[in-house]
């Protein structure tokens, strides 16, 4: 099922389906490694319209609440 | 012979620049803390060369100001060596920017940094595998440690001296044949020569739709870009994606591929750190947390800070009444002497004390890596006030000093987050205006007090911000920011940071201060202080302060330590409490601490936001401080 980053739970593993947005954040989320095809696992959702947190390769990385709400993941189980 | 540093944000480029060129550029554990390029000359075996440290930039891609810097030097000057630093833990995403490197055909090598990072977290890299893959030498450093870095510049030297030229990695093959078309176009004309770079290299951003390059040749040549347009069409069509992901996808497949035949994973070590993120990340102690890390940090620059400042002052005042008695008391030699003792006690008894503590605690905080941290746990708060979270670290930043501050604010993507976060720089409390929140209200008030200063700031702060956000509505593109692995941070860089801080203040502030307290002695032997202080008073009369409090508020402008220290002098007294009340301590600290940014400032703002946005910053400023002094006087 395709769902908005902002709608998975902490701790599960998602894979980025799209990134739904202009290029500008597209570029700014491949300079982190984020493209679509790319595995992650969630660490932290956001809690109080809060960032979320994300680990891609190894490396943690913070997206605002609007950021993330444009990146489309399907969970792995 | 010129070096150059160039690589992502936080791989270490500064701190191996430091410990070849003495500590000279900033370092800190968060991306982004370099915006602007630094020369120096270093001499490494008996030869003398220059080494440049570069902005970090994730890719060759133009996005925010300081990789727009990057990218402008690295094509514009002409470099010898190109060191490409990779933080060796990042290996995979780090690849990317080293296969934009490769395509400029410059003379290129590779240092992996933090390799003891990277062999902790089970990242093990066959370094020689990697030259070979590539073409380039490649070197491991762990650069804090120094360890490395003197095969780092032997590799860096005898590749000056008999350069090779890279070259880039290719594509899948039909990515390959439009990017090798395009340049064949791009040969017939001259912009690979205008741009200084590569046909290919050109080709791939101009298929990448990369903004700076596209703009620069549509305001000439519109039928190029049409040409342009065609192959990025062409692209999208046997790929079924938009041109700027198949070109960076490729990049990264490549880099994967790369990563992975070079890597051999093993289980990563188990550490404290790991485990620290779940309590200061967490959604409910992470803020607490935060409060107790700050409550920390107040109180052991206040202790440390008074248990010097009352015996130093008093060891200058004894001093006083002995040049009164041998050179008279209204005397011109009596005045200049004075002056300097003046100048000099306040600099070493009220300055200094709590300066040295302040600015250590806040370099511990950058170096362990916690203001990123601040920057995930303030993003919602940041949102309500129109902006996001990454500009709590400008805004941090402030607290030692409004300058680099407000250069920080390059890190934020749209000019109205800059501008709103550099107004809001100007009014946190800089080192020097914090020495006057603990000199002054924490001394002669108590420390409650001191902290009721900071949080009522904090406060105006937030409602300034929301004031500015309205008056400047927009969505702000939102927070996209790295959070790296917490360090234990080395002594002796934190010292070398807290020294080349400190020696801004010793070198230019502190001769600033003598010389402000021999001109004010001057002016009080003149009797010139009375007009000048006549002049100020509508607004001293407003706020109910001493009138000789005046002239003193002339001078913060040129330094903000200047308006406290001058105070003790202009109202003739040792002990400020004996002519000031408590209200009227709080209301000369208020004032003083939002009214116009000092000249250094202004400076830097005209530079970074233009001259009428400055004169609007320091009319806004200015109408805070009387505003908000008028009401602590009042209430207070």
């Amino acid at each position: 099922m395709i769902v908005n980053l902002t709608d998975v739970k902490s701790g599960s593993k998602v894979k980025v389906v799209r990134i739904r947005g202009g290029l500008g954040i597209r570029q700014r989320l491949s300079c982190l490694g984020i493209h679509p095809g790319d595995v992650m696992l969630l660490q932290k959702c956001g809690f109080m319209k809060g960032p979320v947190l994300v680990n891609i390769h190894g490396n943690q990385v913070a997206l605002g609440r609007g950021i993330a709400a444009k990146i489309l993941v399907e969970v792995e189980l | 012979m010129k070096i150059v540093l160039v690589g992502q944000p936080n791989c270490g480029k500064s701190t191996i620049f430091n410990n070849v060129a003495g500590y000279k550029a900033i370092t800190s554990n968060f991306p982004g803390k370099t915006v602007t390029y630094t020369l120096s000359k270093m001499t490494f075996q008996g030869i003398t060369s220059e080494i440049v440290d570069l902005p970090g930039t994730y890719s060759l891609t133009s996005f925010d100001l300081a990789e727009l810097e990057a990218r402008k030097y690295l094509l514009r000057e002409k470099n010898d060596v190109i060191i490409n630093v990779i933080d060796a833990s990042l290996l995979g995403r780090g690849l990317e920017l080293t296969l934009q490197l490769l395509e400029l055909n410059l003379p290129i090598m590779i240092c992996l940094n933090m390799i003891d990072e990277a062999e902790t977290k089970g990242v093990i890299i066959d370094t020689d595998k990697l030259s070979r893959l590539l073409g380039v030498p490649v070197v491991t450093a762990i650069a804090y440690k120094g360890w490395g870095l003197n095969r780092l510049f032997e590799t860096a030297y005898k590749m000056g001296q008999k350069p090779v030229k890279s070259e880039f990695q290719p594509f899948s093959k039909d990515v390959e044949q439009v990017i090798k078309d395009l340049s064949e176009h791009i040969k017939k004309v001259d912009y690979a020569k205008k741009f200084n770079v590569t046909n290919r290299f050109l080709a791939t951003k101009l298929l990448e739709n990369d903004q700076h390059f596209i703009d620069e040749i549509k305001a000439s040549d519109k039928d190029f870009i049409k040409i342009v347009q065609d192959y990025q069409l062409q692209l999208e069509e046997c790929r079924d994606r938009s041109s700027d992901e198949i070109i960076s996808s490729e990049r990264h497949h490549l880099s994967m591929q790369l990563y992975e035949s070079v890597v051999k994973l093993s289980k990563p070590k188990r550490e404290f750190r790991n485990y620290l993120d779940s309590v200061l990340m967490h959604p409910f102690f992470g803020y607490v947390s935060l409060i107790v890390i700050l409550y920390l940090f107040f109180n052991f620059v206040f202790y440390v800070g008074a248990l010097f400042e009352e015996p130093l002052l008093d060891f200058f005042y004894q001093f006083l009444p002995y040049a009164e008695r041998v050179l008279g008391a209204d005397t011109l030699p009596y005045h200049i002497v004075n002056g300097v003792i003046q100048g000099l006690a306040g600099g070493i008894a009220i300055v200094l004390p709590f300066l040295f503590p302040f600015l250590l605690g806040l370099a511990f905080l950058e170096d362990t890596g916690y203001l990123p941290r601040v920057a995930y746990l303030m993003d919602s708060f940041l949102h309500r006030i129109g902006l996001h979270g990454k500009a709590i670290i400008p805004l941090i930043l402030g607290y030692g000093c409004t300058v680099p501050a407000v250069m920080a604010t390059r890190i934020l993507e749209s000019e109205r987050d800059r501008f709103i976060t550099s107004i809001l720089t100007t009014m946190i409390p800089c080192a020097a205006r914090i020495t006057i929140i603990f000199g002054l209200v924490a001394f002669y008030l108590g420390p409650k007090a001191a902290i009721f200063v900071f949080t009522f700031n904090i406060v105006v702060v937030a409602i300034a911000g929301k004031i500015l956000s309205n008056i400047m509505p927009e969505i702000t593109p939102g927070m996209i920011l790295e959070i790296p692995a917490y360090h234990v941070p080395s002594i002796k860089i934190l010292l070398s940071k807290v020294w080349l801080r400190m020696k801004e203040f010793i070198v230019i502030a502190w001769p600033l201060l003598i010389v402000g307290s021999v001109v004010l002695s001057l002016l009080k032997h003149w009797h010139l202080e009375a007009l000048i202080n006549q002049l100020i008073s509508p607004v001293t009369l407003l706020l109910g302060l001493p009138v000789a409090v005046g002239v003193t508020l002339i001078f913060g402008v040129l330094r903000k330590e200047l308006s406290m220290v001058m105070l003790v002098q202009a109202l003739g007294v040792t002990n400020i409490s004996t002519v000031m009340s408590a209200t009227q301590i709080m209301t000369f600290t208020i004032f003083v601490l939002f009214y116009v940014p000092c000249v250094a400032t202004i400076a830097v703002l005209i530079k970074e936001i233009g001259s009428k946005r400055t004169l609007f910053t320091i009319i806004f400023t200015f109408l805070i401080a009387l505003v908000l002094a008028t009401i602590t006087r009042l209430v207070y």
